[in-house]
């Protein structure tokens, strides 16, 4: 049977261009961006461009962005760098129960080296509540990480009222937009953020590169310690093929963006409709309206997500419960557990359904007919 | 029939080199086979280290060898209520459990057999040792031909629903052939140790699992005829026949256990590994299951192991009605143990087993051995 893969949020396929991009790199320009020759200097020159383009993709200058090995060093880096250097001013950090695990056990570890962190709870939008925020914050609070777009559930947080609320508070602000990025406009003039990790592989790039936006001025403790690479902010020989690489997938979701998201919009309608049409029995995680265009998280009552994901599977249709696993065998998900509370039958029957450019309509719909067939095999 | 490629095998595989070649073989013989992996114990230890996560690492590792699919499933919970609560339960009360009698029961050839058929399987398949062989429409159990490693004992809970549709590929080989397969195959778990020991204490002491979910009651350790001897630590610790771990001293020939008293916490012990208080002549057996269906008879004479690895003993079946059944020895067994399981066997075939409850000696229960 055909494999159609409706899991964009796990990886994205490569885009040719992105390829097309990345090949004359490995060929010609091997140097090493710091050398003193003319090789190093074209590395470094191609470095460059790659940096200008991840800043202006986002608004911000070309010295606020640090190349890092994708969105969990990203993610790391803007948590635990800024929580070290910033520690003098207070040991108090806000997140949320639904981060991508990037985030949360980078947190932990702050906790378990003498920070305090806080939680914040979300309802069963996904979503958290700005007053809880607000009640949250202390003197000494000089971070919360907050992602824009969840991964599992494609929930998308109110950054905007986040961020200004805390533009008047030391704390930093930290956001994982890694699935969020190449769909939304993100500007950091216009919101008032201080760290962002973005993932190339998640935007049809190349895996093991991503970037970490620090707004000037904000004080970093480097993790990687070595050479003076990326402002002293990450050490280590940058990636060159894989950030050009990613500089042509960051172009590349400039070009036709509304038309994407429109698409991507189509194929999750057009998904839900076949259900619906099948009348399979399901419902969706969180509210549709104030999810993201590619992600999808919808529960089947009296299913069980093991015996969903393996159907799936031998069925050709890769999905995934967006959760994490433990020899091979799926946890209920943090996320939906804190939307639904400990035990619900959603955090362990749900599955997330992913879109972007592996897809075209005919197999959107032929999943959503092979999925229906097994729901009501199952049932 | 089905074509074997239009046939769908879903193998239980754990890890192990008997699970890995009988996957192997069914994929030599053309059928659509697909690997899970079951998961009913968390074991991960302070360290975050789970043998759970290598054994399934070794799966996916043969797996991708075969080039077949492989999942996980998970039965902790299933695994807990069904079989560790009864588990746990056998001890309190003094009894020997068998555990893996339950799990293949309840776990195994139940929730994973469902799981199975709910992914389109026809067959589940294990790497277990035996035989299941299909007489007029009806199936009978038949040991492994290998005789040290023949796992009916195991399995004698199998109902007829089950035995059609279960594959036991390796029931016809002996186990040194398996491992001269996996090794020509070059498996990646050709060289990995057998498991031993119950599966969720694996390498562990006993002593201390058990004493981690249960209360030890140290005791008075007496012979029978009242003489105090020392202390034990706890009942549960100890099982018929025992020799290992009682600590006297002394003249004479070693020191057994032959008997516990849970009301009182003493456990009894006696001299002599051929102590005659070790010895029975019958025993009341419960929960019986017939593989074919139904008893045999109505009374009948077959041979029956009350121990793995046991030589078979002649025994009259007799059934007392309310399901309670009395097996009869034909010679006198030494340490036939309450909890664990009596199963019986025609020739190659195994009939069922069911739970040792009472000993019996000259048609009484005897009393001391819990």
């Amino acid at each position: 049977m055909k494999p159609i893969y409706l899991d964009h949020a796990a990886t994205t396929p490569v885009h040719d261009e992105v390829i097309k991009a990345m090949v004359p790199v490995y060929q010609t320009i091997y140097g090493n961006p710091s050398s003193v020759h003319q090789f190093g200097r074209k590395a470094r020159n191609v470095l460059d461009q790659a940096r200008r383009t991840a800043a202006r993709s986002i608004g911000a200058k070309e010295k606020e962005i640090v190349f890092t090995s994708g969105g969990t060093e990203a993610d790391n880096l803007a948590i635990i760098g800024t929580a070290l250097a910033n520690q003098g001013k207070g040991k108090h950090v806000i997140t949320t129960q639904v981060e991508h695990h990037a985030a949360l056990h980078a947190v932990q570890y702050l906790e378990q080296n003498g920070f305090e962190i806080t939680y914040l709870p979300v309802y069963e939008d996904g979503c958290i509540r700005i007053e809880d925020l607000e009640a949250s914050l202390r003197e000494d609070t000089i971070l919360v990480s907050i992602m824009m777009v969840n991964n599992e559930t494609g929930a998308v947080q109110p950054m905007k009222a986040i961020s200004e609320l805390l533009a008047s508070h030391q704390a930093y602000c930290h956001s994982d937009i890694v699935q969020a990025y190449g769909l939304m406009d993100i500007n950091v003039a216009e919101l008032s953020i201080d760290l962002l990790a973005v993932s190339s592989h998640k935007i049809n790039g190349p895996k093991g590169v991503g970037f970490l936006y620090i707004r000037e001025g904000t004080p970093m403790q480097s993790l990687a310690h070595g050479g003076e690479q990326e402002r002293k902010r990450r050490a280590g020989t940058e990636n060159v093929p894989g950030i050009v690489g990613f500089q042509k997938a960051m172009e590349l979701t400039e070009t036709d963006r509304t038309e994407r998201k429109e698409r991507y919009g189509h194929y999750k309608q057009l998904f839900l409709a076949e259900l619906s049409r099948e009348s399979v029995d399901f419902q969706i995680n969180g509210i549709e309206s104030q999810t993201i265009e590619t992600i999808v998280n919808i529960s089947f009552p009296n299913m069980n997500v093991e015996a969903l994901l393996t159907n799936f599977d031998l069925s050709g249709i890769a999905a995934s419960s967006g959760s994490a696993c433990t020899a091979g065998s799926v946890e209920p998900s943090h996320v939906l557990t804190a939307m639904y509370g400990n035990g619900d039958a959603r955090t362990v029957n749900s599955v997330r359904f992913s879109f972007g450019i592996a897809n075209n309509r005919e197999d959107v719909k032929e999943a959503a007919q092979r999925i229906s067939q097994i729901i009501n095999r199952l049932k | 029939m089905k074509e074997a490629k239009d046939t769908r095998v879903v193998v239980g595989m754990s890890g192990g080199v008997d699970s890995s070649v009988a996957a192997l073989l069914l994929k030599q013989q053309g059928y659509d086979v697909v690997g899970i992996f079951m998961k009913n114990w968390d074991d991960t230890d302070e360290n975050g280290v789970c043998t759970a996560t290598e054994d399934y690492d070794d799966v996916i590792r043969v797996c991708n060898q075969l080039d077949i699919p492989y999942y996980a499933v998970n039965f902790e919970k299933q695994y807990w209520d069904k079989v560790f609560t009864y588990f746990l339960d056998e001890y309190k009360v003094g009894r020997t459990p068998n555990p893996d009698v339950m799990c293949n029961k309840e776990i195994k050839f139940k929730a994973f057999l469902d799981h199975a058929l709910a992914l389109g399987a026809d067959y589940l398949a294990t790497g277990h040792y035996a035989q299941v062989r299909e007489v007029n429409g009806s199936y009978e159990m038949l040991r492994g031909i290998d005789d040290n490693k023949d796992q009916t004992y195991f399995l004698n809970q199998l109902s007829q629903d089950v035995l059609a549709k279960v594959m036991f590929p390796l029931g016809h080989m002996e186990k040194k052939q398996v491992r001269q397969i996996a090794e020509e195959n070059d498996l990646a778990t050709a060289k990995k140790k057998d498991s031993t020991g119950i599966c969720f204490i694996g390498e562990r002491n006993f002593k201390d699992f058990l004493s981690e979910y249960l209360p030890a009651q140290p005791g008075t350790m007496q012979t029978l005829e009242g003489d105090v001897k020392g202390k034990h630590d706890g009942l549960m610790y100890y099982t018929l026949g025992q020799r290992q771990g009682l600590g006297i001293g002394g003249p004479g020939e070693p020191w057994f256990v032959v008997g516990k008293n849970v009301k009182d916490n003493v456990l009894y012990v006696g001299q002599g590994y051929h102590h005659e208080a070790l010895y029975s002549d019958g025993l009341i057996a419960t929960d019986a299951n017939w593989t074919s269906g139904e008893a045999p008879a109505d009374g009948f004479e077959c041979t029956a192991k009350f121990r793995y690895r046991q030589g078979d003993s002649k025994v009259t079946v007799t059934p007392l009605g309310d399901g309670k059944w009395k097996v009869d020895f034909h010679d006198p067994e030494r340490a036939v143990t309450p909890g664990q399981a009596v199963v019986f066997y025609e020739g190659e075939v195994c009939l069922g087993g069911a739970t040792i409850d009472e000993i019996l000696k000259e048609n009484k229960t005897l009393s001391y051995v819990g």
